[in-house]
């Protein structure tokens, strides 16, 4: 009985799902090391190394998933507030990503400008013109879902076709190089870290901060749980699922600033490509529901890198960028379809049927 | 019956709306590039060309938007197709074959994601993007090169394409004296019979009612006895379908298969059911405005195309405020009808 119990907590944690899927990768990781000759272990090794441009830095498989995962996991914690407050998701992502790099860049070199090493205006400006972006775009996108009334994945569908070409015609059809060290920051190293984990850890620190003191984050449940009885108790749930959406918004501009400082360019084809199937596979791997209420931040974060995991384990069992969302696209599927009801309900039955037998 | 007066309500005047909007594009572009061409019917025909594949794509996508729901993945699956098509017929599979297996894969691909929408209650957004991403990787894991379908590889196949469907009038002659007759490819036939089968079907069989009722009110219709999960599931196959016989015309058009061909394709079928008068709550449009949704579309790209300074990216940022505009309007008339039944 008291093993029953603890199973049952086992059972009910909220980060079991992506817990499991990171042990899962860890495994798969072991074990292709294992057989391939090299150490098992390696995959949890982390040393120093000296590098020419960043001076000494920790490197390893880990510190590589946490670097790269930082976009997708900042995309994350806006992606929950969307899909807890509004039951759906924010699809323009990636590409107001895209947007908010290229007007960043367009903003550093100058318009029509190709390639810069100089900064034609202050870097503050820049940055703050892209977050500016980010925060115009999400507010196109909250006023459609929350004042117009249209289905949140209708109303981002706009911007995730139009972002990417409008950041195209910010840099005159030209991939922008910003070949500027203070540029490359945001991408590079802080010390022995790498900067975009830093700036992630800034991020989710803020926001739990905001959410855990304040009330917004009880406000933006209870939108998502019922919109209705959250009016009728009070709320503003329209401005709540607006504001949502321009964090949202908000986020993507710091997650495409970070990944076109990696890159030290806008390449509008490209920056943030098929990153919003990471954001939304992240927010359902971390154990929220899609279907919007009940949140958990943590958890969105773990899966967002248990997904960099998956794909930094793709690439090396020799899977192209091209073909990496294949797998994803299944883990997707395979998640909803366990969170769906009728698959819960028949499982429900099984235990239940098992119960009953134990009992007779 | 017969003297059912047509009422002007909120959708009629969408479609007038739309059908206007489409005659003023038109005479403009006609206005302002008559002396490079744009009057000619050939331009008109040369819209269905290059749209032949959206055509079929949009009817499916208004079915499934019927039934209030939605399809992302369709020009994933185009690309998919596009590159079955080509590498089958590098490794020597006939073209016959070839487009049956392509059939096939739409049937069986619709079948998957709306049993995912229909039984297990899945948003449909979700399952089609998963899908979309499913098809663009598997383009990438059936061959990562652009495949081109040349004459040497398959003779029949591309004698269909350049075949050309004589239309007897409207024609022009040119300035070394020669008639050129307007043409259109045969994949602009498959388009209109696609489309007209669907009119047909949406207006007068049960089944096109039934996803009227589906999308206008899926518990009434349940009540009513109408299998909605099946009927979910019947539209998201009827849409896969036509998006396979959509790829097959895309193909025969650009005879190539890649991995980032039809790239936004689903933007375009959507904004083309949207702009044509489908509601996106479901229950109410016709493949009739659809049809006039590509129209617009192409008359935007093909006007940008004519005028040849502008930057590539326009169209996409045209299509994408032209549904803008036309999802505020909607938006607009709901609140509006909403009004007045509470009054």
């Amino acid at each position: 009985m008291k093993n029953n119990k603890s199973w049952n907590k086992i059972k009910n944690w909220p980060l079991l799902l992506p817990v499991v899927a990171l042990i899962l990768v860890m495994a798969v990781n072991i074990i292709y090391d294992a057989v391939n000759g090299n150490n098992p272990l390696s995959f949890f090794m982390i040393t120093l190394q000296q590098t020419t441009s960043n001076g000494t830095i920790l490197y390893g498989r880990i510190i590589d998933i946490l670097n790269r995962g930082s976009e997708a996991a900042i995309l994350a914690i806006g992606m929950t507030l969307v899909v807890s407050s509004s039951a759906g998701t924010d699809i323009s992502v990636g590409s107001v990503m895209s947007l908010c790099a290229s007007f960043c860049c367009m903003l550093l070199a100058g318009y029509g400008v190709s390639s810069t090493t100089t900064l034609a205006k202050p870097l503050i400006v820049g940055i703050l013109g892209g977050l500016l972006m980010g925060v115009v775009c999400g507010m196109f996108n909250g006023t459609l879902v929350a004042y117009f009334k249209i289905q949140p994945m209708v109303a981002t569908l706009i911007l995730f076709s139009a972002a990417r070409a409008i950041g195209l015609l910010l840099c005159n059809d030209l991939i922008v190089y910003v070949r500027n060290p203070s540029y490359a920051f945001f991408g590079s190293f802080v010390g022995p870290l790498p900067t975009p984990l830093i700036i992630t850890a800034i991020c989710v620190a803020v926001m739990s901060i905001l959410l855990k003191k304040t009330a917004l984050g009880m406000y933006i449940q209870s939108v998502g749980i019922n919109d209705k009885a959250s009016r009728i108790a009070g709320l503003n749930s329209k401005r709540i699922i607006f504001l949502t959406y321009v964090i949202c918004g908000l986020f993507a501009g710091i997650a495409g600033i970070v990944n076109s400082s990696r890159i030290t360019s806008a390449d509008s084809n490209n920056i943030g490509l098929y990153l919003e199937m990471d954001a939304i596979l992240a927010v359902a791997l971390g154990g929220n529901s899609l279907g919007g209420g009940k949140f958990n931040l943590a958890g969105s974060i773990i899966g967002a890198y248990t997904i960099q995991a998956i794909t930094t384990t793709l690439y090396a069992l020799g899977v192209s960028a091209a073909q990496a969302p294949v797998f994803k696209a299944i883990i997707v599927i395979l998640i909803v379809s366990i969170q769906s009801e009728p698959v819960r309900n028949f499982f429900k039955k099984q235990s239940a049927a098992k119960q009953a037998k134990g009992v007779a | 019956m017969k003297n059912k007066k047509v009422r002007l309500n909120g959708h009629t005047i969408l479609l007038l709306i739309t059908i206007a909007l489409f005659a003023v594009l038109y005479a403009g572009g006609c206005i302002a590039y008559g002396a490079k061409g744009f009057t000619h019917l050939q331009t008109f025909c040369n819209i269905l060309i290059t749209n032949a594949g959206l055509i079929c794509v949009a009817c499916g996508m208004t079915c499934v938007m019927l039934t209030a729901g939605i399809d992302i993945s369709v020009g994933a699956l185009i690309a998919m197709d596009c590159m079955l098509l080509a590498v089958g017929m590098e490794k020597g599979i006939g073209a016959v074959p070839m487009i049956l297996i392509v059939l096939l894969i739409g049937v069986v691909f619709g079948a998957f994601q709306g049993y995912l929408v229909g039984y297990l209650g899945i948003q449909p957004f979700i399952v089609t993007m998963a899908g979309m991403f499913f098809c663009r990787g598997m383009t990438a894991v059936i061959c990562t090169d652009q495949v081109s379908i040349t004459e040497a590889i398959n003779p029949t196949f591309y004698k269909w394409a350049n075949a050309k469907v004589i239309i007897p009038f409207g024609g022009y002659v040119n300035n070394k004296g020669k008639y050129m007759a307007p043409y259109v490819r045969p994949g602009v036939v498959v388009a209109l019979l696609v489309l007209i089968l669907i009119f047909i079907m949406l207006r007068y069989t049960k089944f096109g009612r039934s996803l009227y009722a589906v999308g206008g009110s899926a518990q009434s219709a349940t009540m009513m006895g109408l299998n909605t999960k099946m009927i979910r599931m019947k539209a998201h196959i009827l849409s896969s379908v036509l998006c396979s016989i959509g790829g097959i015309c895309y193909c025969l058009n650009t005879m190539a298969g890649s991995v980032t061909q039809a790239l936004g394709l689903e933007m375009d079928a959507i904004s083309s059911a949207v702009i044509g008068g489908t509601l996106l709550t479901g229950g109410v449009g016709n493949v009739f405005g659809t049809f006039f949704g590509v129209l617009i579309n192409g008359t935007i790209s093909s006007i940008v195309k004519t005028n040849g300074k502008l930057a590539s990216s326009w169209p996409n940022i045209l299509t994408a405020a032209l549904l803008f505009i036309f999802i505020v309007i909607q938006s607009v008339f709901a609140a509006i009808r909403e009004r007045s039944r509470n009054k």
